[in-house]
């Protein structure tokens, strides 16, 4: 069996998210990739540990990703594969659905986890259940979950590159701009800790409060719902259902009640500390540790200890 | 222009889902049920862009059983103009949800379809972008912004790294995020006249599309607990729990 993984891209980069998808699809066999944009992601890509092929879509039309012409090359790749698989990211969920219609089959979105080369378990309900489901469609399209699969290295393979031709498709969208957030901290879905804030923090100035502590630790910065909603942060740091789904080894949530919405997105991190002013916070009872008390004034307490 | 909103009565989202005994499903029974609320702010921008001229009817469709059409009800009373309900049995999957929603568009001709991102039930995020397939058309998921133009639509969308734009051709497929806007309320009188306003059913049998799932359900359960935390005193005792106990930092 081969399977053909679509691997996203951004700022000229991998995704590493793309490299769990990669993991993902060697548990079901060969592993082919499909990569847009210039020659240098193409040879990125096949660096890759354990990848045998690597589809270079090099044609201009699919450097944005787009949706529509990107499914339409994938329905006419799928004959050779019987898996299609990609990151559960915002390129994975906007094409692969679409490419899934194309090809009368059912998408499995989130998988967390994989039975067999036709059963897999997916999270519902804003992650509390877990669906374990078989699909009947003779190819499976499927979007995984990277906090569920460790990254592929992404050195030391050396798979053969082949540019893949030009598939006519619905001329309907055109790419016209892209406003990208620049940080020097760690990618919030692949960070190794990460501090979050809530509503509790209370203005976008008293955000930052939480900078000294994410240097310190080497985290990444995350933040609840509310915490967007009030313009505290930009949306792309929104951590929940409707957000990015993280399973840091360390989850530091300050001001954060804990609703459901935003459980969904963290619950699943090795360990979660709580600090919140309200000892009858939700989140207390997902927090491995917690501390009853002013968030403002818990920060810089934990910064000096971090420092001895 | 018409505008067609899918709206899917789901658990509500405050309500703690409990998983069956037997590991069929997520129990629904006595649950108090609401519109998804992706889908309510579907229905918002939809009467928005009627409100700003940009659409002379807003149209909303619900898939499912008979009391669907209280899901319908409140997207009227919220401004929809009219309201179809197709009967089915199961809740279908996205696939022939997106094959119905097909026959409907059509029936219909809108120029516009506007549906929420994921529903909060079965988290799919996959029934926009394949009724797009379906159709042919253009398809702007995420949106967090929505302006109609000379005959396209110009959808900022929310993407990992940021915010992106795509213009796409008329007819075309919207799915709207959290910050597209904030749904209003249904006031008393508009939900009195909502009662007024027509509401057709059809059956999905009738439609001729295929319904049967392509996947089926082995085991649903509820996930791993996580084992009760302890409060401490101080950040000083915290940080040598992270230390030496959870070895983390």
């Amino acid at each position: 069996m081969t399977a053909l993984v679509l691997l996203d891209h951004e700022g000229g980069q991998i995704r590493k998210a793309a490299l769990s998808a990669v993991t993902a699809a060697a548990r079901l066999g060969d592993v082919h990739v499909l990569v847009t944009g210039d020659a240098a992601l193409a040879q990125a890509a096949s660096r890759i540990a354990g990848v045998s092929k690597v589809l270079h879509a090099a044609d201009a039309r699919y450097a944005h990703e787009l949706a529509e012409p990107l499914a339409a090359l994938l329905v006419s790749l799928a004959g050779g594969y019987d898996h299609i698989v990609a990151a559960a990211g915002a390129t994975g969920k906007n094409v692969l659905p679409r490419a899934a219609a194309l090809l009368d089959v059912q998408p499995i979105p989130d998988v967390v986890s994989i039975v067999d080369t036709q059963t897999f378990v997916r999270p519902i309900y804003a992650g509390n259940a877990l669906a374990t489901v078989r699909s009947a469609d003779s190819k499976k399209v499927l979007t995984v979950r990277s906090a569920s699969f460790d990254a592929t290295p992404a050195e030391g393979g050396s798979a053969p590159v082949e540019v893949v031709a030009v598939v006519d498709s619905p001329d309907v969208s055109r790419f016209e701009a892209v406003q990208l957030s620049d940080s020097a901290r760690p990618d919030l879905e692949s960070a190794r800790v990460v501090v979050s804030g809530g509503r509790g923090m209370g203005s976008e100035e008293k955000f930052h409060a939480l900078d000294p502590l994410a240097d310190a630790l080497g985290a990444a910065v995350g933040a609840s719902r509310a915490a967007v909603d009030s313009g505290f942060v930009p949306n792309e740091l929104q951590v929940g259902q409707t957000g990015k789904i993280v399973a840091p080894e360390l989850y530091m949530a300050f001001g954060i009640s804990g609703a459901i919405q935003h459980l969904a997105g963290m619950k699943d991190s090795r360990v979660i500390v709580a600090v919140n002013k309200d000892p009858e916070a939700p989140i207390f009872q997902v927090a491995d540790y917690g501390i009853v008390g002013d968030l403002f004034e818990v920060v810089p307490q934990l910064v000096e200890e971090l420092k001895k | 222009m018409k505008i067609l909103v899918p709206v899917k009565r789901v658990v509500d989202y405050n309500i703690k889902p409990r998983v069956k005994a037997d590991g069929s499903g997520v129990e629904t029974a006595g649950v108090k049920m609401s519109m998804n609320p992706f889908d309510e702010i579907a229905v918002e921008e939809a009467v928005r862009l009627r409100e700003k001229g940009a659409a002379s009817e807003v149209v909303v469709v619900s898939i499912g059983v008979q009391q669907a059409q209280d899901t319908l009800r409140t997207a009227m009373a919220m401004g929809a103009d009219r309201a179809i309900l197709v009967l089915s049995d199961e809740s279908p999957e996205p696939l022939a949800v997106a094959k119905v929603l097909k026959t409907l568009v059509e029936k219909e001709g809108p120029s516009l379809v506007v549906l929420g991102k994921q529903a909060i039930d079965d988290d799919m995020n996959a029934t926009g972008q394949m009724l797009a397939g379906l159709l042919g058309w253009g398809q702007g998921t995420f949106a967090s912004k929505v302006d109609v133009a000379d005959g396209r639509v110009v959808v900022s969308r929310e993407i990992d790294g940021g915010t992106e734009q795509v213009s796409l051709a008329l007819p075309a497929i919207v799915t709207a995020d959290l910050r597209l806007n904030e749904p209003r309320y249904a006031s008393l009188p508009n939900i009195m006249k909502a009662k007024k306003k027509p509401l057709e059913t059809i059956a999905a049998a009738d439609l001729g599309v295929d319904m049967a799932p392509r996947l089926s359900i082995v085991s649903v359960a509820e996930p791993a607990e996580r084992k009760a935390g302890i409060k401490l005193g101080s950040a000083t005792e915290l940080v040598e729990k992270l230390r030496n106990e959870a070895k983390v930092i």
